[in-house]
């Protein structure tokens, strides 16, 4: 177990890792998402209340979970990459940013365009909306800041400062709509009770969810190597593999 | 180098730790602005302002909306099943909104308290279910209160 780990700061042994796993979870992704999408779109009953329009759901859903999730990882990845300094960590969180960056952007998106058949505007300033806001703005500002700094030592470490104190703002977005009222209603999905959904809704749902990990995996993985060989483009196994 | 680690441990948790703080007591200092908006219990309290844009929100009561039937003049009643507050609005209404929906409405409060409302917003709640499960539920009174299944 601790040999494995080790193993995942050296460069050269994480690229070989990251090429080898990468086929599987592109195809996880692309039919997942495929399997999803249809089954979403195409054989899950429509809603009682907002017939068809709450099928934004399957994206809505999927993009804002990843939107916390890839925020958490970078803030794993900071933290290890500040307390053990490894590299690898850092050009994980690098390489993750743009995704949920993007993301975000697609959730609030969808929310937006689902917002104004059902609750009668685009955007209101409830605490759910503005605390995805705010986790947009702080993406932003991660990408900006590393690309400020350009690629040295101590912009990594700022970006890695930044990534943990923003991932405050993550159980703010959770718990928002427990803690404040709010237009955004509650969670469907709750550890405590079941699901506020049938079956046949939440089924391709999971699907959708469990497609966009797997691109966010396959993309992240196909990034990571681009990175390694970007970073260490002076070492003697890249120069190898170049030739 | 395991002191230096472990030290490193201490700086990045104890960070986490103090921006965690820092946003939670400016966020409950907050509180009050942060809620989208007064309930009809705090309005009959007293504690929302008159004669200023606010928001309010409980649910549409029953056998309460009057149409005009010459304009688009409603007025209904929104309850928090405590206090009820009088709504009236002179706008187009959003597809969700009936009897037992959820909305919040932006508006002002006048002097006899009855809200004048600028926006009606309906909120929808977290339970989806096909059409059919709907009125199987409707059929045996269990669908929850104010879940009108549109036709």
């Amino acid at each position: 177990m601790w040999t494995f780990i080790h193993k995942l700061g050296s460069p050269k042994w994480c690229y070989s890792l990251c090429g080898r796993l990468q086929p599987g979870f592109w195809i996880a992704a692309l039919l997942l998402i495929a399997v999803g999408s249809v089954w979403s779109l195409a054989y899950s009953p429509p809603d009682y209340q907002m017939g068809n329009s709450y099928r934004i759901i399957y994206v809505h859903v999927p993009s804002a979970i990843l939107a916390q999730s890839v925020f958490v990882s970078m803030a794993i990845a900071s933290a290890v990459f500040l307390i053990w300094k490894i590299k690898i960590a850092d050009m994980a969180a690098t390489v993750m940013a743009p995704f949920g960056a993007a993301m975000t952007f697609l959730g609030l998106f969808s929310g937006s365009l689902w917002g104004v058949p059902t609750w009668g505007t685009w955007w209101t300033w409830d605490a759910r909306l503005t605390a995805m806001l705010i986790q947009l703005f702080l993406y932003i500002g991660v990408i900006a800041l590393r690309g400020a700094y350009g690629r040295n030592d101590q912009g990594a470490k700022a970006v890695a400062v930044l990534t943990l104190v923003g991932v405050v703002n993550i159980p703010i977005i959770k718990y928002s709509v427990v803690w404040w009222n709010t237009l955004h209603q509650p969670a469907t999905f709750t550890l405590t009770s079941r699901p506020a959904m049938p079956e046949s809704m939440w089924m391709p749902l999971l699907i959708m969810v469990l497609g966009f990990y797997c691109f966010f995996t396959a993309l992240t993985l196909y990034r990571l190597r681009n990175e390694i060989i970007r970073r260490e483009s002076r070492t003697r196994w890249v120069q190898a593999l170049a030739e | 180098m395991r002191a230096n680690r472990k030290r490193r441990l201490i700086i990045v948790l104890g960070l986490v730790a103090l921006a965690a703080v820092a946003v939670g007591l400016t966020l409950y200092a907050l509180r009050a602005n942060i809620n989208l908006f007064f309930t009809p219990s705090q309005i009959a309290a007293g504690e929302a302002p008159h004669d200023r844009t606010m928001r309010i929100g409980g649910v549409v009561k029953k056998d309460s909306v009057n149409r005009d039937s010459n304009s688009l003049q409603v007025t209904f009643v929104v309850t928090d099943f405590a206090k009820d507050v009088e709504v009236s609005y002179d706008d187009i209404l959003p597809d969700l909104f009936r009897e037992g929906q959820g909305v919040v409405i932006v508006g002002k409060l006048d002097d006899s308290n009855e809200f004048i409302a600028q926006q009606v917003l309906a909120k929808h709640d977290e339970t989806y279910m096909p059409p059919e499960v709907a009125q199987a539920l409707k059929a045996t009174g269990n669908l929850p209160d104010g879940s009108v299944p549109s036709s």
